[in-house]
């Protein structure tokens, strides 16, 4: 059995916290740029170059990307012969939120009670999701995801009578209906399959794809490249302001659905698809 | 936009309502004012704000008509506004802003100055008053109706 130090776990996602709050992934990057190409809307064209821009200043300036720094999202794979010592898991990922949003000036959006709203100073607590592994490794991601973007998510308990095109119909109704709201470009994670809650979770799990990417599932990837055109024609555009580029990728991530049922789960994430990974 | 504006989001809203509707005064005098949505992250040492892009309007909409009708003349936010939000920029002829969803780095670089102004106890909803210069944004609602949420996205849709 391996040991791994709960104050490891602590220094690791504190230092996930702020790298992903400063630095754009390179996918996102490279996606923008292949917008600006694309886009023919003046205004569009100018909000990516805007957000370009931001992203060189706040990788340079060592600064937040976006003013809303997220719910700190985490993803564990926990190997089942892996032994963490020193310390539970999940007080150790909650300080190292604490250490990381304190630490990198990032801010504190999170209230303790959904209707009493209280700010509760920290940024805790984070959205904890395990899974057990074989192996005795531990794998964390940190996705901090911000409200704007969460806030246009949808999930619909679809009829298996619906079918693709009803799943279509849906991705493309939730996108148009968040019109600008998300701060377009967006990344659309979409979850098909499972009951209501596994649906959201696979969606969730989508966003942490590299742009690009397709899925592997070759039914998932040609939905993926149809939903991709379907959102774009949409002209939502950049900001929402009209354009060819409303989105910079769809990613579709299945599961095995009950006879009677075909859930769907939309995720939407803003530009600032912000993901670190480590291995422990 | 360059001169003097001032921060509001959601609890800054619910407090400045509140004052309105009992018919009090607000902590800071607002008529002919523009407020800008947003809550910045906390400024680093030496630095005169954090990261500061707009954040969604639409969550204020319930208060809006109400500022608007007391003298508030613009808005700077991001999303789409209801229609009584868009009405209400039509009565009293005032201006609904767009600025950059998620470029708050590059936004926060205009910001000359900064200091709260009322409502310290609300952090990061704070009421600031910032000194801009040159912050750009695009109007989206103007006083005679045009909306160009819509009319782009129309021209784009296909």
């Amino acid at each position: 059995m391996r040991e791994i130090s709960a104050a490891t776990i602590t220094d690791a996602v504190a230092r996930m916290c702020i790298e992903a709050n400063y630095s754009l992934p390179d996918d996102v990057r490279d996606a923008l740029r292949e917008g600006l190409a694309v886009e023919e809307s003046p205004a569009g064209r100018d909000v990516l170059e805007q957000l370009l821009e931001n992203a060189e200043i706040a990788r340079e300036e060592q600064v937040p990307i976006c003013q809303d720094t997220g719910f700190a999202v985490v993803f564990v794979d926990l190997g089942q012969d892996a032994h963490i010592t020193g310390g539970d898991l999940y007080g150790a990922i909650g300080a190292g939120v604490r250490k990381g949003y304190e630490e990198g000036y990032l801010r504190k959006s999170i209230v303790a009670h959904p209707l009493e709203r209280v700010n509760t100073g920290d940024n805790t607590p984070a959205v904890i999701h395990v899974e057990v592994v074989p192996g005795d490794g531990l794998r964390i991601t940190v996705a901090p995801k911000g409200g704007g973007s969460e806030n246009m998510s949808s999930v619909r308990m679809l009829k298996p009578s619906d079918g693709v095109e009803g799943v279509k119909r849906f991705v493309v109704e939730t996108v148009k209906t968040a019109g600008a709201n998300p701060c377009p470009p967006i990344v659309v994670g979409v979850g098909i399959g499972g009951t209501m809650e596994k649906a959201a979770i696979l969606a969730k799990k989508a966003l942490l794809r590299r742009t690009g990417e397709r899925s592997p599932v070759p039914f998932d990837a040609a939905l993926e490249a149809e939903l991709l055109t379907l959102v774009n024609n949409t002209g939502v555009g950049p900001a929402g302001l009209g354009g060819r580029v409303t989105a910079l990728a769809v990613n579709v991530e299945t599961f095995p659905a009950h006879i009677a049922s075909l859930p769907v789960a939309v995720n939407i994430q803003c530009h600032a698809a912000r993901h670190k990974e480590v291995t422990l | 936009m360059s001169g003097t504006i001032y921060t509001g989001r959601d609890a800054a809203h619910k407090r400045m309502f509140a004052l309105l509707q009992s018919g009090k005064e607000l902590p800071v005098d607002l008529r002919g004012q523009v407020i800008y949505y947003v809550g910045p992250t906390p400024a680093k040492p030496g630095r005169v704000i954090g990261s500061a892009g707009p954040t969604t309007s639409g969550r204020m909409d319930a208060y809006a008509p109400l500022l608007l009708a007391y003298g508030l003349k613009g808005m700077i936010g991001k999303g789409l506004r209801s229609q009584s939000v868009r009405d209400a920029i039509r009565e009293h002829k005032a201006v609904y802003f767009g600025a950059t969803g998620g470029a708050a780095a590059l936004l926060a670089r205009k910001v000359k100055s900064c200091e709260i102004v009322a409502y310290e106890d609300l952090g990061t909803e704070a009421i600031r008053r910032l000194v801009v210069e040159d912050l750009p944004v695009i109007v989206i609602n103007d006083s005679s109706g045009g909306d160009l949420y819509t009319e782009g996205v129309r021209a784009y849709e296909r």
